[in-house]
């Protein structure tokens, strides 16, 4: 393709990346380095129906002439990032001095809001992206086995966890762990203890999360690996079989390395959005148990008193962290593109 | 979630209505105003009642619509600070005017009120530094909701305290009547940390260090505070970090709980007849808020809701947005419907049993919740916080160690300290 062409079939792409990523990315890397200014706190008596009291309030017009002075707000420079809500350097040195060993100081760490968040994401990207990738192999290859007759009603119902909206789908779930629901029962019953509450247990909430991470998006691994099995050679899968290879040995060395490809994209998307997981948190209201860098962002966006600065910092440390984890897969990428092209 | 729906149900009704009466333009008597009248505010039945009354001001000259929505605090900043406010006027309550304070995007009221509210009672009138910054038209607060029968059966008198709640609670579980007789709003975020400052407050505990913005939650009190609320979850669901307000109603509508702490303005839906057995219903009660280890002060805070107005609009709006609110919140809304909706605070208002908890309250030398700037910071660093403790992640020192950290960081963001 000529230059010229190329420049004008990238240009409205182009623009639209600048528009709709770098332009936010911009400006939430401006927003976490700025914070509101210093307010000027006076002394009051407020009056309610319930009788007078001294209180403060927020000085106007003395916060008006900073304001006017610098309109972005105050240059915090990364003090947000490292603050005890964020990375909080200071407070892990302290751990890290007096800590009486590695388990203790994991422990301590993690009782800091940010790597307490940091902690769950990581743990449920790490495990629901290979184990939705595996069951919605396992579901492609059953499928595909099936007689052609069966195929379409059943690739129907495999796809519901994917159509059912996520917030739905997860309080759907949330109901049946509950005490009284089915499934929250049925665990009472299974362990023989009527005390069992999933919703008041953090390994158990983390386990239904994660469960419910690989029950909703499996569908998606299984509707690309079932479209990636249509394309497999015929032929090369009938020498196999009169070389005597058995069907774990088909799988094995013909079908998985033909799928390979698929498995770096879709490892790739499922990281992405796992890593900013948030609608089941909501769903379960399991934020006494597991919070994630999302919903880390939410609660900051959403409390009385908004944490612009905060959520904003969050949100550049979030990029980073996809940024970290994709990393080798786009390494690997870029060598395979390499190799082909060589 | 049913009681949701069912909310979301009314709000469609009503919001559909609240258009009827703006197109049938039946002009009452508010004068002679003209402009744009546009309310923002919670959504439950006394505040719909406000805004229907208001509508009724809405003729060709004046313009009147609602936004009503569990949502409002989201928008109600956002919404006031363009100029011209999409808002011309936020119903608040105790807690949710700080922002709005802290935000500059309300106006001080007293020339209005001298030309159009000289009828308004005076203590209606919420002022700060002597200015008068919103109209209060109704109280409320947490106390104590019980079935009678239940407390019959074990031979007690509703509780007065906190510690006569807990001997309560062991008797019905041990008479095996129910297995967790208590309940509460325990739900992380919010709910909790309003738990928390009740029994905090209750037991002599001061938030701030006299009158800065530095909090103070380390010491005694709440240590003690944290420990009651241990023990009163020992007696609860196991999943009460999940329950918020509206899954506390449902447990007691189910019948499953016979003591809580319970918003005022949620007990009509309680002594209904919908949704619950006779047996609940008729036997839901509701009592002063109980105090706790001899001292006077009841484990609850007292809570306005009011109405401003938007700054950032013209002088003929804001008076047509006074106008309308005033008759909005003017004793002739009051009638067999209106009257046991909430504790209003308007003229001619008659106490109907479901409000009497209220009343008491008020009468108990119960403290207000703070009106601080920097207050909400505070209460969502108390609710995540007291979550770790409650599920034993953190003990009492740590936690509150924590509360403060957590605080301080959101503060120092904030601006409210160095």
């Amino acid at each position: 393709m000529k230059h010229k062409t190329f420049l004008w079939f990238f240009l409205p792409s182009g623009m639209a990346m600048f528009l709709f990523i770098a332009m936010p990315i911009v400006s939430v890397l401006t927003q976490s380095v700025f914070a509101p200014h210093e307010q000027v706190i006076r002394e009051v008596e407020n009056c309610t129906l319930f009788g007078c009291s001294k209180a403060t309030q927020i000085d106007q017009e003395a916060t008006r002439a900073l304001r006017e002075a610098e309109p972005m707000g105050r240059f915090v420079g990364p003090s947000i990032y490292t603050d005890r809500n964020h990375l909080a350097f200071a407070e892990v040195a302290g751990i890290w001095r007096n800590a009486s060993g590695l388990g203790n100081f994991f422990g301590q760490v993690t009782n800091l809001p940010f790597y307490d968040a940091l902690s769950f994401t990581l743990t449920y990207t790490a495990l629901v992206t290979p184990l939705s990738l595996v069951l919605g192999l396992i579901i492609a290859l059953a499928v595909n086995g099936l007689p052609r007759l069966f195929r379409g009603p059943v690739i129907f119902v495999s796809l519901l966890p994917m159509i059912v909206t996520p917030l739905v789908g997860a309080l759907i779930l949330f109901w049946m762990i509950d005490a009284r629901g089915i499934l929250g029962a049925a665990l009472q019953a299974l362990a023989g203890d009527p005390g069992l509450s999933v919703k008041a247990s953090t390994p158990l909430m983390w386990a239904m999360l994660i469960v419910y991470g690989v029950w909703s998006s499996a569908p998606f691994a299984f509707v690309i690996y079932y479209a990636g099995l249509q394309t497999v050679p015929g032929d090369t899968l009938e020498s196999a079989m009169i070389d005597g290879a058995s069907r774990w040995e088909r799988i094995r060395y013909v079908i998985l390395p033909h799928l390979l490809p698929l498995t770096t994209f879709m490892a790739l998307i499922k990281i992405m959005d796992n890593f900013r997981v948030f609608e089941p948190i909501v769903s379960f209201s399991a934020g006494a148990h597991a919070k994630s860098l999302s919903y880390f962002i939410y609660s900051d966006l959403g409390g009385e008193t908004r944490l612009l600065s905060s959520a904003a910092a969050t949100s550049v440390l979030t990029i980073a962290g996809i940024i970290v984890l994709l990393s080798p897969v786009l390494v690997r990428t870029w060598h395979a593109f390499g190799r082909v092209r060589a | 979630m049913t009681i949701s729906l069912k909310r979301l149900f009314q709000s469609a009704l009503f919001s559909s209505s609240l258009l009827a009466l703006s197109a049938g333009a039946v002009s009452a008597s508010c004068g002679d105003i003209a402009g744009r009248v546009s309310v923002v505010g919670n959504e439950f039945p006394a505040i719909h009642t406000v805004t229907k009354a208001a509508a009724t001001c809405a003729n060709d000259k004046v313009t009147v619509k609602a936004n009503l929505t569990a949502d409002h605090q989201k928008i109600n900043l956002p919404g006031m600070q363009g100029n011209p406010a999409e808002y011309t006027s936020a119903i608040v309550a105790t807690s949710s005017i700080t922002p709005l304070l802290n935000g500059n995007v309300i106006r001080p009221l007293d020339d209005l009120v001298a030309k159009y509210g000289q009828d308004i009672p005076k203590r209606q009138l919420i002022t700060v530094n002597g200015k008068v910054v919103a109209v209060a038209f109704m109280a409320n607060a947490q106390h104590l909701v019980y079935r009678d029968d239940v407390l019959k059966k074990i031979g007690m008198e509703p509780p007065k305290t906190y510690e006569q709640l807990l001997e309560a609670a062991e008797k019905i579980r041990a008479a095996g009547i129910m297995k967790n007789p208590v309940g509460g709003a325990y739900a992380t975020g919010y709910n909790l940390g309003l738990e928390f400052i009740n029994i905090y407050m209750a037991l002599g505990g001061e938030l701030f260090k006299d009158g800065t913005p530095t909090a103070s939650v380390k010491n005694d009190q709440g240590v003690a505070a944290l420990e009651l609320m241990k023990k009163l979850t020992g007696y609860m669901n196991p999943d009460f970090l999940t329950h918020d307000s509206n899954a506390t109603s449902a447990e007691w509508e189910a019948g499953n709980v016979a003591l809580m702490n319970m918003w005022g303005s949620r007990t009509g839906v309680l002594m209904d007849k919908q949704g619950s057995t006779p047996e609940v219903y008729e036997n839901t009660k509701v009592g002063a808020p109980m105090t706790i280890a001899g001292g006077k002060i009841p484990a609850t805070t007292l809570w306005w809701d009011g109405w401003t107005v938007a700054r950032n609009i013209s002088d003929a709006d804001a008076a047509a947005t006074f106008v309308a609110l005033k008759t909005g919140t003017s004793p002739a809304v009051l009638n067999d419907t209106t009257m046991s909706q909430a504790v209003w605070m308007i003229d001619g208002y008659k106490p109907a049993p479901v409000n009497q908890g209220v009343m008491m309250t008020m009468a108990s030398g119960a403290k207000p919740y703070p009106m601080l700037p920097y207050m909400g910071l505070l209460h969502a660093a108390i609710g995540e916080n007291v979550a770790r403790y409650l599920s034993g992640k953190a003990d009492a020192q740590t936690t509150l160690s924590d509360i403060e950290a957590t605080y301080t960081a959101a503060a120092k963001e904030k601006g409210f300290l160095k």
